[in-house]
Order: C-alpha cells, then sequence, then structure tokens
C-alpha cells in the first residue's frame, strides 16, 4: 500500500499534528427531513472550528442518518466527524458506511458504544451491539492500516484489484466522570491499543476530578498516543444545569456552578462565562490538545464562547 | 433454571374460546422451583378458569413436560380434552404440541430467562446461553448476561455508583460486579486486554442450535 505524510485526508488531523489548539463542536441532525435547519446550524458554527461531531440517533432518538448530514455538512463547507454507534448496526453495516463514508468524502469517525435504546422513542426496538465501542476501533483501524475487513478478507473488489482502504482519523469518546473511576483510564489504554487517533470527553465541569484522571492519562503516556479533546457544555439555564446534574448519566456538575447560575442576574451570560472559564483552564493542562464544545441546541453560542476563549487563532 | 410467569389472565382465557374440555398440565421442574407452572399454580389457575372461562378443565402435573416419556401417563387423559393448557416453558409447550399433533396446545406461561432465586419473590438472569462462555475469563460474571449492553469490553459511560443507567433502581452495572471480584481476586490485569468480537455463529444468530454426541448415541 501506498505511505502517506499523514494517517488520513482529515484536516482534523492535520490540526492536531501541528500542535494547534483544535476546536471541535456538534451538531445534532433533526427529527424530520429539514434541509433548511442543517443549513442554518452550519451557518453558526462554519467560520469557527476546525470539525463538528454529527450526531448518530443521539439518546436513541430516530433523527436524520449521521452519514447523510455528513455529507450535506461537507458540501456546505464544514468538516465533518461523523459519530457511529454499535446500537444500529452489525459489522456488516459498520464496514459498507465507512467504505461509502470514506467514498462521500468524510474523513473523520467517532466511534461509539451508543446510548441504550431504552433512554428513546423507540425503546422495544432490538439493540445490535454485535461490536462494542472497543472492536469497533480496531476494525475500523485494520481497515484503514492493513487494508483488512473484520473477516480478515483484503478490501479489494477482486483478486487481482488493489487494495483501497477508507483513510479516515479515528476518535472515540471518554468519560473520565463514570465508574469505576480506576478504570476508566484502563478503558481509555483500550481504546489506545485498539487503534484511536483522538478522543473528545464527556463534558467536564468537575475540574479537580478531571485534573486527576488526566495525571492518570500522562503517567501511561496516553496523551502522547492519541489527542485529547476536552468536552464541554455551555449551561443555558438553571433548570438545565438542575437537569445535567440529576438526570444524565456521567455528568459531575458540582453545586458551585449551579450556585453562580443560579444567583446570576443572565443565567445565559453566565453559563458562557463559566464554559469560557473552562476552556481556559482546560488549555492550561497538559495533554489537552483541543476542545470540543457541545452547545445542546444553542449553537448560536458557539463564535462567542470560541472568540471570548481566545481559540480563534487559526 | 428456567425463569417463567403466568400470562395475563385475559389472554390465557382468550386461547379457550370456543374449548369445551381442557387439560391444564404443570410440569414438576424449573417452573415448580420458580412457582409459575407446577402442580400448585394448576391447582390455582383450574378454578379462575372454569369459573370465568366457561370450560371444563382437568387438572394433571408432570414430572417433566421437555421429556417425551413423560407424556405417557397422560395421553388418554389428553384424548379426552379437545385442547391442552401448558404450563411449562416454552420448551415443554412445543413438546406436548409435537406429541399431540393433533391437539391445540397453548402456552398459560411466559419464559423468561436462565437465572437464579435471589431472595422471596425475586428471580435475576444469568445466562443466555451464548454457546461459548467467557465466564472464566471475567472471573464468573457474565458480561453477556449482567451488562445491558453485553459489552466485552465495558463498562460505557453509563456506569454510575455501581448502578447501570439503564434503570439504576434495579440494574447492578454488570461491569462494575465484574471489576469488583477481578480486584478482589488480584486479577485486574485481565481487564487491560482487548477482548475480541464475539461469534455470534455459536448463538441462536447461527440458526436454531442442535447438539449431537456420538459418545452417547453410540451407546
Amino acid at each position: 500500500m501506498v505511505e502517506y505524510r499523514y494517517k488520513s485526508d482529515s484536516n482534523l488531523e492535520q490540526v492536531l499534528s501541528r500542535g494547534q489548539f483544535a476546536v471541535t463542536a456538534e451538531l445534532g441532525p433533526p427529527k424530520s427531513a429539514d434541509l433548511d435547519l442543517i443549513k442554518s446550524k452550519v451557518e453558526l458554527l462554519k467560520d469557527w472550528v476546525d470539525a463538528v461531531n454529527i450526531t448518530d440517533n443521539q439518546t436513541a432518538i430516530v433523527r436524520v442518518s449521521s452519514l447523510a448530514v455528513g455529507k450535506l455538512i461537507l458540501d456546505m463547507g464544514l468538516e465533518p466527524v461523523v459519530q457511529m454507534t454499535c446500537r444500529d448496526r452489525n459489522r456488516l453495516a459498520m464496514q459498507s458506511d465507512i467504505l461509502g463514508a470514506y467514498l462521500l468524502g468524510i474523513r473523520n469517525v467517532l466511534c461509539l458504544t451508543g446510548d441504550h435504546q431504552s433512554f428513546g422513542d423507540h425503546p422495544t426496538a432490538k439493540h445490535v451491539f454485535d461490536l462494542d465501542s472497543v472492536q469497533l476501533i480496531e476494525m475500523v483501524k485494520n481497515m484503514r492500516d492493513k487494508g483488512v475487513f473484520a473477516s480478515g478478507g483484503e478490501i479489494k473488489n477482486s483478486k487481482k484489484a488493489e487494495i483501497k482502504p477508507p483513510r479516515v482519523f479515528i476518535g472515540a469518546a471518554a468519560n473520565p466522570f463514570a465508574d469505576p473511576f480506576e478504570f476508566r483510564v484502563i478503558r481509555l489504554a483500550k481504546k489506545v491499543n485498539a487503534g484511536i487517533d483522538f478522543i473528545q470527553t464527556q463534558c467536564v465541569y468537575d475540574m479537580e476530578r478531571f485534573e486527576r484522571w488526566m495525571q492518570q492519562v500522562r503517567d501511561k503516556g496516553l496523551h502522547e498516543k492519541c489527542k485529547i479533546l476536552a468536552g464541554v457544555t455551555p449551561l443555558k439555564s438553571i433548570g438545565m444545569a438542575k437537569y445535567m446534574r440529576d438526570h444524565v448519566a456521567g455528568v459531575v456538575l458540582p453545586d458551585y456552578y449551579l450556585r453562580r447560575i443560579t444567583e446570576a442576574q443572565d443565567p445565559k451570560t453566565e453559563g458562557v462565562n463559566i464554559c469560557v472559564e473552562q476552556i481556559r483552564r482546560l488549555k492550561q493542562i497538559e495533554g489537552v490538545a483541543g476542545v470540543h464544545i457541545m452547545a445542546i441546541e444553542w449553537e448560536q453560542k458557539v463564535p462567542e464562547i470560541v472568540q471570548k476563549a481566545e481559540l480563534r487563532n487559526r | 433454571m428456567i425463569v417463567a410467569e403466568q400470562k395475563p389472565i385475559e389472554e390465557i382465557k382468550g386461547f379457550l374460546t370456543g374449548h369445551k374440555r381442557i387439560l391444564l398440565l404443570g410440569c414438576g421442574t424449573c417452573v415448580t422451583v420458580c412457582l409459575a407452572g407446577g402442580e400448585r399454580q394448576v391447582a390455582t389457575l383450574a378454578p379462575i378458569l372454569r369459573m370465568s372461562a366457561n370450560v371444563e378443565v382437568i387438572e394433571n402435573t408432570i414430572e417433566r413436560q421437555c421429556d417425551a416419556e413423560f407424556f405417557d401417563a397422560i395421553k388418554e387423559q389428553a384424548a379426552s380434552c379437545d385442547a391442552i393448557l401448558s404450563m411449562a416453558c416454552g420448551v415443554g409447550v412445543q413438546m406436548a404440541a409435537s406429541i399431540f399433533p393433533d391437539k391445540p396446545v397453548y402456552p398459560a406461561l411466559n419464559t423468561m430467562f436462565c437465572g437464579t432465586n435471589d431472595g422471596a419473590g425475586q428471580w435475576s438472569e444469568n445466562c443466555l446461553a451464548c454457546g461459548d462462555c467467557k465466564l472464566g475469563v471475567f472471573g464468573g460474571i457474565c458480561p453477556v448476561t449482567k451488562c445491558s449492553k453485553s459489552l466485552l469490553n465495558g463498562p460505557c459511560g453509563g456506569s454510575i455508583d455501581g448502578k447501570c443507567e439503564v434503570d439504576p433502581e434495579n440494574i447492578d452495572c454488570g461491569w462494575q460486579l465484574i471489576y469488583d471480584r477481578l480486584k478482589a481476586l488480584g486479577k485486574l490485569d485481565v481487564l487491560t486486554e482487548n477482548q475480541k468480537p464475539r461469534d455470534f455463529s455459536k448463538t441462536h444468530d447461527g440458526g436454531p442450535r442442535r447438539l449431537s454426541r456420538e459418545d452417547i448415541a453410540q451407546i
């Protein structure tokens, strides 16, 4: 196979390899065939981030396919990170979609386990989980670097044809706030061994716990083997802060932030301020290569956050 | 054992519409132990059906409905009825149907899982019969059964305070259980190894499974 300078043809990979502090955001596809909604979100994010995650039926609610929206936003001038969960597809469908995504110009794939279907709008559905996220990562890595399918067969159309692998940049998620805490870094190590290039974390509020986790990451040298983008989610209101604290599994929201939002004259401004402070602090942590801004149904605040956190030196 | 529970009475009565005389047939093995379809449950259900379903009910219980030989004793009784309502698991119901090809056979239970009794009125699932037992790797706790997503490289991000996000009140995180047990055994290093994808051809995904043993067949 041909030797390349980069592992993939991804812009995000180049930003991260240059050592620039990367900024990614998130775009949740609509629950209907609404192209205008996608366009308006792209307009909000377009000049402010390096790449945008397209979620894959997040919280197990049916939405426009992440692959399709990835192609749409690519055509609108924004680089997608297409999320792929193990919940809805088996290994055949996932490999087929990865080849298809690559041909459509998609260069970043984020490999996830996926939320359980009991959380969504089709709780009586059958889940798949043919693979788990670690196995998915290894499969994509072998497709790209060894030119083989999960079956071991070569990725070529006939015996005499040449191998044409999907050259994608491979991402995954990590949650430093779930339990058992001591196992969280072991699980990241498993993902690194499986072949990830970058990770995005669950949204960080508890900075102290995140720093402890990063210490463990550095102790194992994992920050040198994959790029770590810390997740942040600006708090929009008191209600949202309480919801994040009480109902989102794997999110730890210290009372300090809830108090600040509650006591603020304008909770929205305070939410943005907190987010900016967090990003500034995250930038100081050794091994944090970028930030992943998950502004849930609040994409219009991304440009303000990027500017205030002085991330726009690209 | 196989754990089952009785179907809603209205669904059972629905099966019996048009029948005049039925054999209500209990099973003396798993469903007796889990108090769903044994002799006592037959004795409880029979009068309810007599009163509310307008049907004559003959009661009997055999030792195992999953074994053909135990049906010999009830063949005459079955012949005198126009349907059989089986209180066995799905295996027993199908065995009854194969033994009485000209007789309608209905299930009185929903068969739920292979599991254990965890105390009065409590049962839980322990084995999915995946055909490729990994308990030796995971310290005697099955991730395929005990993790809601059957992850071999778990836990996912939904493990909080030892509970599974799917139902934090009632479901323990299987991976927390595995972690705690391997830690106690001093074998946490097992969890650093990446587990390969499962071979689903060994499960029902490969088609209905059969077992043929020549060593037994030759005896």
